[in-house]
Formats: C-alpha cells, sequence, structure tokens
C-alpha cells in the first residue's frame, strides 16, 4: 500500500518535517539552557543565530503541514474506492483505528504551529527577545506531537487493508448512529442554527469593541476558540444539510470533492485561518506587561482580531449565501 | 504594507539578477531539477490516465459475472446456471458469454476471441483489432488463417478493423460468430465460458452475488466493483513500484541539491559577506534566498510539467514503453486523454519542490549567517 | 555621539587561539566632528569601527548612541541614549542602515553589477520604493561625477571611480555617521587629496565621519578634531578635542 504516489508524497513529507523539528526542538533546548542575551559571548552569537533557522524551519513546516493536512484529506477521499461500504474520505479513514487521530492530530499540529509563529513575530519585534522562552516551550510541545502525527499516520496507511468493510459516511454521520459524529449530525436544527449565528455574532461584538477599547483580548479568543468547534459542529449538523441539498447527508469530507465546486476548502481555509489568528490573540495575553512588548503587542493583537474577523465574516457569508441560494429548506 | 510588499520586490529582483550571474551552476541544477520533475509527472500522468482508460471501460463491465471454478481453476460453465439464477430476485437478465484466448503459433502473440451478444458478423467474417492487424500485417478484405484446437485451419475473412482510438480495449481482439467459435474450440453443448448478469438496482448486487454462490458453490461470482477495484490496486502498484525505484533517484537529488547549495563559491560567500555588512539582515539574505529558491523550483515544476504532459499525452509516454509492455507481444498505441487535477499537483509539488526545499534550508541559514564584520577582515 | 566604557572583543574565547582585538577601550565620539583612528595593522581598529558601526557585539562594555533616529527609539531632545550593547542583530541592523555609511578598505563592490545598483543596494531591505531611491543613487553619482557609469558593470571602472561610488553607497540612506577603514590605501597620493576634500565636504554638511588609517595624509590632515592612537587593541593617545 506504502507504494502509491500519494502515500510516498505524504509520508516524505512527514518525514521530512519530524526530522526538521527534532532538530529545531534540539536546538531549541540549547537555547534554552545557555541564553543569556547580556553576554557577548560566542557562544551566545551562535545561539542568536541559530533561532534565524528555527524560525525558517518552522515557517516551512506550517505551510508544508497545511499542505499535507488537505491532501491527506484527498487521499483518503481517493481511496475510498478500495473499501467495501466507503463512499467518501470518511470511509477510508474509519478503515482502521489510526485514521481520524492522525486528521485531528494534523489540525491541532497546524494550529500550534500558527500560533507560534505569530509569538515568533512578536519575539523578533521586541528589542531583547523577550518571549524567546515560552517560544521554544511552545516548540518542546509542537515537535512531539509532530513525531505522533507521523508515527500514527505511517500506522494508517500501513495498517489500510482492502478487504476490511468500512462504513460510508452515510452511516457514520446518520442520525440513528449511537457515536459522536452520529450524535453531533443529530443535534437539532433550529438550536443548531441559533448556536452557529450566535456565536459568530458574539465573537464579531468582542472582536470590534477590543479594536475600540484595547480590552477584553482574553475573552474575545476564548470565543473564537468556541465559535471555531460550534462552527465545525454546524457544518455536520445543519451546514452540509444545505451543501448538499440533501436531509441526511451530514458528511463534512464529501464538500471538498469536485461535485461541489471545492467549497470545503473556501470553508475551512477561512475557519482554521481564523481560529489560529483569535488564539494567537489569547497566546499573546500574558505579555502584555513586557517592558519591550508593551507597544508592540496592542496593533499586533488588533490586526489579528481584525483578520479572525474578516475571516469569520467570510465564513458566515459563504454559509448564509449557500443557505439562502438554494430553495432546499429545512423543516 | 506596502513596505513589506517593495521590500519583496526589491530583494527578488536582485535574486534574479543574482541568480543570471551564476549561470553554469544554475543552469546544472534547474536542468537536473527539470529533470526529476518531468520523469516523476510522466509517471503520475501515465498512471491516472490509465486508470481513468480502465475505469471508463469497466463502467461496461456486467454487474455481476458469473465463473464456474474446477478444482480452483476457471472452468467452462453450463448455460443451464443461467437459468436458475435468472429466477433469483433482483436479477435483471442472465447473458452466457463466449470468449477465449488464441495462442498464434506463427506470428507470436495472444489474441483475445469473442463472440458478442448481439451479433454482429457471419460465419467466416471476422472483426479485428489493429494490433491483431500489425502483428499478421493483413488488412480489411484479407483473409487470416486459424488453427482450431483440432488442428484444421480456419479460413476467415476480416471484415472491419476496429480504429486506434479503441485500441487499449480492441487491440487483440477477434470478434466472431458463434459457430466459428465452436468450430475453433469445440465446446461440449450447452457451455459457455461465463454468465453475464445484470441486476437492477446497484445496492442488491452484493446480496445476488451471495445468493448465487450459495445456489452454486462450485461457481465465483465477481462483482463489478471488484473488478474496479482489482484494476485500481494492479495500477497503482505498478506505479508505485517505480516510484519507490524513483525515491532513489529523489534522494540523489536531494543530495545534489545540498551539495549545490552549500558549495558557496568564494565569489558568492564575498557578495553575502558584503550585503551583510552594507545594511542587510540575516531575514534579508535568507529572503534573497528563499526566493532563488522559488524562482528555480517554479522554472523547473513548470518546464518539468509541460514536458511531461507532452510526452505523455502527445508521445504516449514513449519512454515508458520498455517497463510497460509486461507479457504481451502486441502493445497498444494509443493516445491517452489528458487528465490532470490538482491532486496530482499537489503530489508532484511534494515529491519534488519539498524536497528541494528542504534541502537548502541550512544552507541557504549557513550562508545568511555570515557575520557583517567578516566582509571589513578579508 | 557614541559613547563607549570598557568595551572588549575577544575571539575564540574558549579556544587555544583566543585573541582579544580590542581591550577595555573607553571612547567618546563627538557629533559633528572628524575623528581618526591611528595606528599600525592589528591594533585593533577595524574591530573598533565594526563595534562602533553596529556590525559587531563586544564581549563585554557598553556602546551607548546618542541622538540617533530610529522607528523604535527617538531622542529627540538627546536626553536620553540607547544601549546597543545587547541588541538582537534585527535593531542593530536596522540603526546601521539608517545611522551609518561604511566605506571599506577594498571598496566591496559587488561585481557583476551596475555601478548604479551597488549604490542602491543598501536601501533595497528599507522597504522604500524602488524608483525612490533610485533617484537618489542618480542624484549622488552626478554629486561625485560618475554619472556617466551608472549603467557600467564595476569591474570596468577605474580606482578613482570605484572610490567616488563607494562612497556613494555609503550615502544613499542619507546617514549621519560616516565610517571609513582605511580609505587610502590603495589610492595614490591626488586620489587621497581628492578623498580628504570630500571628508571635508561631508563634514560641513553636519555628518560625524569616523576613520581609521595609517596615512600620514589622513591623520595629520588639517580637518581632523581628534586622533587617537591605538595599539595592541588599547589607546595609546588621544590627541584634539573629545
Amino acid at each position: 500500500m506504502i507504494q502509491r504516489p500519494a502515500i510516498l508524497a505524504l509520508s516524505i513529507e512527514s518525514l521530512l518535517v519530524c526530522f526538521m523539528l527534532i532538530y529545531a526542538a534540539w536546538y531549541g533546548r540549547r537555547i534554552l539552557e545557555k541564553w543569556d542575551l547580556r553576554s557577548g559571548s560566542e557562544l551566545q552569537l551562535e545561539l542568536e543565530r541559530r533561532t534565524y533557522l528555527i524560525s525558517v524551519i518552522l515557517s516551512y513546516t506550517l505551510v508544508f503541514q497545511i499542505l499535507s493536512l488537505f491532501l491527506y484529506i484527498f487521499t483518503a477521499d481517493y481511496l475510498h474506492s478500495l473499501f467495501t461500504g466507503a463512499m467518501c474520505a470518511a470511509g477510508s479513514l474509519g478503515v482502521n483505528g489510526f485514521g481520524y487521530p492522525v486528521l485531528i492530530l494534523k489540525i491541532v499540529n497546524c494550529l500550534v504551529a500558527g500560533v507560534w509563529l505569530i509569538i515568533n513575530h512578536v519575539d523578533s519585534r521586541g528589542y531583547d527577545y523577550p518571549l524567546i522562552k515560552p517560544k521554544y516551550e511552545l516548540l518542546n510541545i509542537l515537535a512531539p506531537l509532530v513525531l505522533l502525527e507521523t508515527v500514527l499516520q505511517f500506522a494508517y496507511f500501513l495498517d489500510l487493508k482492502a478487504d476490511v468493510i468500512t462504513s460510508c459516511c452515510g452511516s457514520l454521520f446518520s442520525t440513528e448512529k449511537h457515536s459522536i459524529a452520529g450524535e453531533v449530525a443529530g443535534l437539532p436544527h433550529g438550536p443548531m442554527q441559533l448556536a452557529f449565528f450566535g456565536m459568530m455574532a458574539v465573537t464579531a461584538a468582542l472582536g470590534v469593541f477590543f479594536c475600540m477599547k484595547g480590552k477584553g483580548g482574553a475573552l474575545f479568543s476564548i470565543f473564537s476558540s468556541l465559535t471555531f468547534v460550534v462552527s465545525v459542529t454546524a457544518l455536520v449538523s445543519f451546514i452540509c444539510l444545505y451543501l448538499y441539498e440533501l436531509p441526511s447527508h451530514h458528511c463534512p469530507f464529501c464538500i471538498l470533492q469536485k461535485e461541489y465546486g471545492f467549497i470545503g476548502y473556501a470553508l475551512y481555509a477561512t475557519l482554521f485561518g481564523g481560529a489560529v489568528s483569535g488564539l494567537g490573540v489569547g497566546s499573546l495575553m500574558p505579555f502584555t506587561s513586557n517592558p519591550s512588548l508593551s507597544k508592540v503587542i496592542p496593533p499586533i493583537q488588533r490586526r489579528l482580531v481584525l483578520v479572525t474577523l474578516a475571516l469569520y465574516l467570510l465564513f458566515s457569508l459563504i454559509v448564509s449565501w449557500r443557505m439562502l441560494g438554494t430553495p432546499f429548506r429545512l423543516g | 504594507m506596502n513596505a513589506s510588499l517593495h521590500r519583496h520586490s526589491n530583494i527578488l529582483d536582485f535574486a534574479l539578477s543574482s541568480l543570471l550571474r551564476r549561470k553554469s551552476k544554475n543552469i546544472s541544477l534547474l536542468v537536473v531539477y527539470t529533470l526529476i520533475v518531468f520523469v516523476i509527472a510522466s509517471l503520475i500522468f501515465f498512471v491516472q490516465a490509465l486508470k481513468r482508460e480502465a475505469a471508463q471501460l469497466l463502467s461496461e463491465a456486467p454487474d455481476v459475472t458469473v465463473q464456474r471454478m474446477v478444482a480452483g481453476r476457471h472452468d467452462l460453465i453450463p448455460a443451464g446456471y443461467g437459468e436458475q439464477i435468472s429466477g433469483i430476485r433482483g436479477v435483471a437478465s442472465v447473458t452466457p458469454r463466449l470468449w477465449g484466448y488464441y495462442y498464434d503459433k506463427f506470428f507470436g502473440g495472444n489474441y483475445t476471441l469473442l463472440v458478442p451478444e448481439k451479433k454482429l458478423v457471419e460465419p467466416g467474417n471476422i472483426m479485428i483489432g489493429q494490433g491483431v492487424a500489425r502483428s499478421r500485417k493483413i488488412k480489411d478484405g484479407d483473409q487470416m488463417v486459424l488453427v482450431t484446437s483440432r488442428n484444421a485451419f480456419l479460413p476467415l475473412t476480416v471484415r472491419g478493423i476496429y480504429p486506434s482510438s479503441s485500441e487499449l480495449v480492441s487491440s487483440d481482439l477477434i470478434v466472431l460468430s458463434a459457430e466459428d467459435f465452436q468450430a475453433m474450440f469445440n465446446l461440449p453443448a450447452g457451455q459457455a465460458t461465463d454468465l453475464a448478469v445484470a441486476v437492477a438496482n446497484p445496492r442488491e448486487q452484493v446480496t445476488v452475488a451471495a445468493k448465487i454462490a450459495e445456489l452454486f458453490p462450485d461457481t465465483r461470482p465477481i462483482l463489478k466493483s471488484e473488478i474496479l477495484r482489482t484494476y485500481d490496486s494492479l495500477f497503482e502498484w505498478r506505479g508505485g513500484m517505480m516510484v519507490v525505484i524513483l525515491a532513489t533517484a529523489v534522494l540523489s537529488f536531494i543530495i545534489f541539491a545540498w551539495d549545490k547549495a552549500t558549495g558557496l563559491s568564494a565569489e558568492e560567500r564575498k557578495e553575502i559577506g558584503i550585503l551583510k555588512s552594507i545594511g542587510w539582515e540575516t531575514s534579508d539574505v535568507l529572503l534573497l534566498k528563499f526566493w532563488e529558491g522559488i524562482v528555480i523550483s517554479l522554472s523547473a515544476f513548470l518546464v518539468g510539467f509541460v514536458l511531461a504532459y507532452g510526452h505523455v499525452f502527445f508521445y504516449s509516454a514513449a519512454l515508458f514503453e520498455p517497463a510497460l509492455k509486461g507479457w504481451s507481444v502486441i502493445y497498444p498505441q494509443f493516445r491517452l486523454v489528458p487528465v490532470i487535477d490538482a491532486y496530482q499537483l499537489s503530489i508532484l509539488f511534494f515529491l519534488t519542490v519539498l524536497p528541494y526545499t528542504t534541502a537548502t534550508i541550512i544552507p541557504a541559514w549557513l550562508a545568511a549567517t555570515v557575520p557583517p564584520d567578516a566582509a571589513m577582515r578579508s | 555621539m557614541i559613547e563607549l566604557t570598557n568595551v572588549t572583543k575577544t575571539f575564540n574565547a574558549d579556544k587555544h587561539n583566543r585573541f582579544t582585538a580590542v581591550d577595555d577601550i573607553s571612547l567618546t565620539i563627538n557629533p559633528g566632528l572628524l575623528t581618526i583612528l591611528k595606528g599600525p595593522s592589528g591594533s585593533g581598529k577595524t574591530t573598533l569601527l565594526a563595534l562602533i558601526g553596529c556590525m559587531a557585539r563586544p564581549s563585554s562594555g557598553r556602546i551607548r548612541l546618542h541622538g540617533i533616529r530610529t522607528s523604535f527609539f527617538s531622542d529627540a531632545d538627546g536626553g536620553s541614549f540607547l544601549d546597543i550593547t545587547s541588541l538582537p542583530e534585527r535593531f542593530l541592523t536596522e540603526i546601521r542602515r539608517t545611522t551609518f555609511g561604511f566605506i571599506f578598505q577594498q571598496f566591496n563592490l559587488v561585481k557583476g553589477i551596475s555601478a548604479l545598483e551597488n549604490i542602491m543596494l543598501p536601501a533595497y531591505p528599507t522597504g522604500e520604493g524602488q524608483a525612490v531611491f533610485r533617484q537618489r543613487a542618480l542624484e549622488l553619482m552626478e554629486l561625485f561625477s560618475v554619472s556617466r557609469h551608472a549603467a557600467s558593470p564595476v569591474d570596468w571602472l577605474s580606482g578613482g571611480e570605484l572610490q567616488r561610488v563607494a562612497i556613494a553607497r555609503a550615502l544613499i540612506n542619507n546617514p549621519d555617521i560616516i565610517i571609513a577603514d582605511e580609505p587610502t590605501a590603495h589610492l595614490d597620493s591626488k586620489l587621497s587629496s581628492e578623498f580628504m576634500e570630500m571628508v571635508g565636504t561631508l563634514k560641513a554638511q553636519g555628518k560625524t565621519i569616523l576613520i581609521a588609517s595609517h596615512d600620514p595624509l589622513v591623520y595629520d590632515s588639517e580637518l581632523a578634531d581628534a586622533v587617537v592612537g591605538m595599539r595592541d587593541g588599547r589607546i595609546t593617545g588621544i590627541r584634539g578635542a573629545p
């Protein structure tokens, strides 16, 4: 199985990113131990040079990880024809116990990498590398996560057996099934719509409040993350129904297919982008009192909030447009 | 925002001039890079297109094909089975099929002899595929002689040759009448090669197949979806095998790229030293290296992609012919339908640009972290 | 004004070939004046220039800049100072780009590109539009009478012309302080005097100039306000103001 070009591509990417991050984390530990900005010693200069390398590595990592997330879903979708009962990615991922965990890990790693880059950007604006420690501590969390993801991904692909009968998204996300997916799909539409649009509105309000008054950043961050979760739930629960114009098709993966104009990509891209920016705002909150950053952080946070608002707005607009533009109506 | 754009465009400007100044090194890199992209892209396009063709063709396959197994091998099936099968609920129709293989001793090559469901030719006449015509060097109206299973000569007149556009299916095909088929292979009465079963509702295919297997334990019902899946696997496997071999090539390419990137000439090193000393920061030099990498990657990717497209879709992957001929002497000449999608492009990207970029990260950083006062010292 | 306090720079500190280029130097460079660092080669002049010009970090000691303006620090009234001793490279480089202009001993122009492009290079990462600094570069070339060589690759230029292109490059970002390391080392007397004339012009414009040289034509010049003698990384004596 491992020979398929797509799987080979994903495996190569995972290995490369893994090696790069382990390398980065190794040096990160050294930096945490020996960092002393006051000293002009050669060791310190060497460490400062290294931080450049690590930033570059992380930037590439984020880009590669985002691409690999989509490639992974696409590959799972592509492979569905091999498994009896699978109609789309949802089925392929369910063939063994590794498929979904890998997906979740990939998403988490993208978010963490995104937040790292935001923190790194802020760190470089401070004249005394104020966030060096939090940065490399976060790296120490990210590297093992990516390692875990790589291992699980290999396990998933190696364990793919074509004769296993798996479920198609129709049954996975069917409201009769007693599973998480089923429960989510089965959530009542009215309250869910209220929850979704409500959360979006609250987040928007908090964001505007922050931009004007500069207060409530932490609250905004929390709400933007909650909105992310609610939006994903809403996608499965009712948004997909409008996109497919079918009262029972809840699958969140089929919208990535050509038949639906690849609208899934637009939706997920905006949602994730918004989630990362929102998280970024929250991650910077503990450091606003830092002397070297006190002037730097607020404008950056404002920009992040605006990004979140813009992306979430775009998401909501796309959803509303599709909901209103179709003759299909939920009862 | 504006300042950032200016910075990028200025540095991109310098990156281009920098690349042009070191033509020999960059051209050799570009050539190798393009070659790698070309080979991998050709492979991906070719396998992809073949799969599409096969899937299209096989969609015409019967919903369930029933074959009889004797001692684990495919044997003839009594047409009588078909009557009982048509009684199963959900079965729309059952058609006995007559087909077989013929090995031509004189000219070499295996032909597929087939009796179509609707009568297409009278006894004594046949229709053949391009591959047969080429190997026997015959044309429409000529006579062809086959040797029957009783060692008798059977002369047949060619009444039509299938067009090249259908070569992938028909290349080795000989379509004949049921009478001639019988003369060739002398099958016992009431026997067929297999049964084609049509099932009205696709969801019931599995149930019907199960019932057939229950009814006739000596048969093997094959679902259309299974055939598709098997072909899918086969293509991927073969294509994948080559990719593994190519992995070696990609690895060598990575090492080559690394070597080129680290092997900065004294001139280049001095130039970066000068840049650092006049006010370029490490991240500015890193940006310079980034843009250089992008320009090279994009050029190689585009050129390699276009060449592969031409190779596969205009020249029918001529370079792969030796590896893919397989067991057949008759190799169909065909024109593949171009089918490119974003998925293939991203796989190509992951197998080529990604390794190159990773290989050049550390050399770029090493070059960029030259201390600014080094230029003063030399 | 630039203030150095007990500045030391040691190379290869942990190795057997440990070498102290600058040893416990305290010095003040005053604005608007021409200061000369005089001493034989190996006396640490180049290293000291690098330290003052934000190109290197001292191993110990402190360096303070007074009266400079950057995007992250403004000192309009001259009361406070910026301690650049532990600044990350990013900030150091930004200061260097906007405040200092360098003229190197070997001119250090990039071969293979035109004189104009060489002059524009320091402005590339600043985020200014190319049209803007291109205009400035052309004006500088006009000022130094090398306009006709704008498109010529620097490989074709004579020694004197190279010198003027190097000076033009140092001025592209309108720096307040000019630093020159052995500028007359490869020049004949005529060109050397021409160089000192240009220094005079720059000084008249209010720029602070710092030159390291062991050429008597330079350190005995009337324009020099302070001459700092150096030997083995230490100051041997200061003649003239601080």
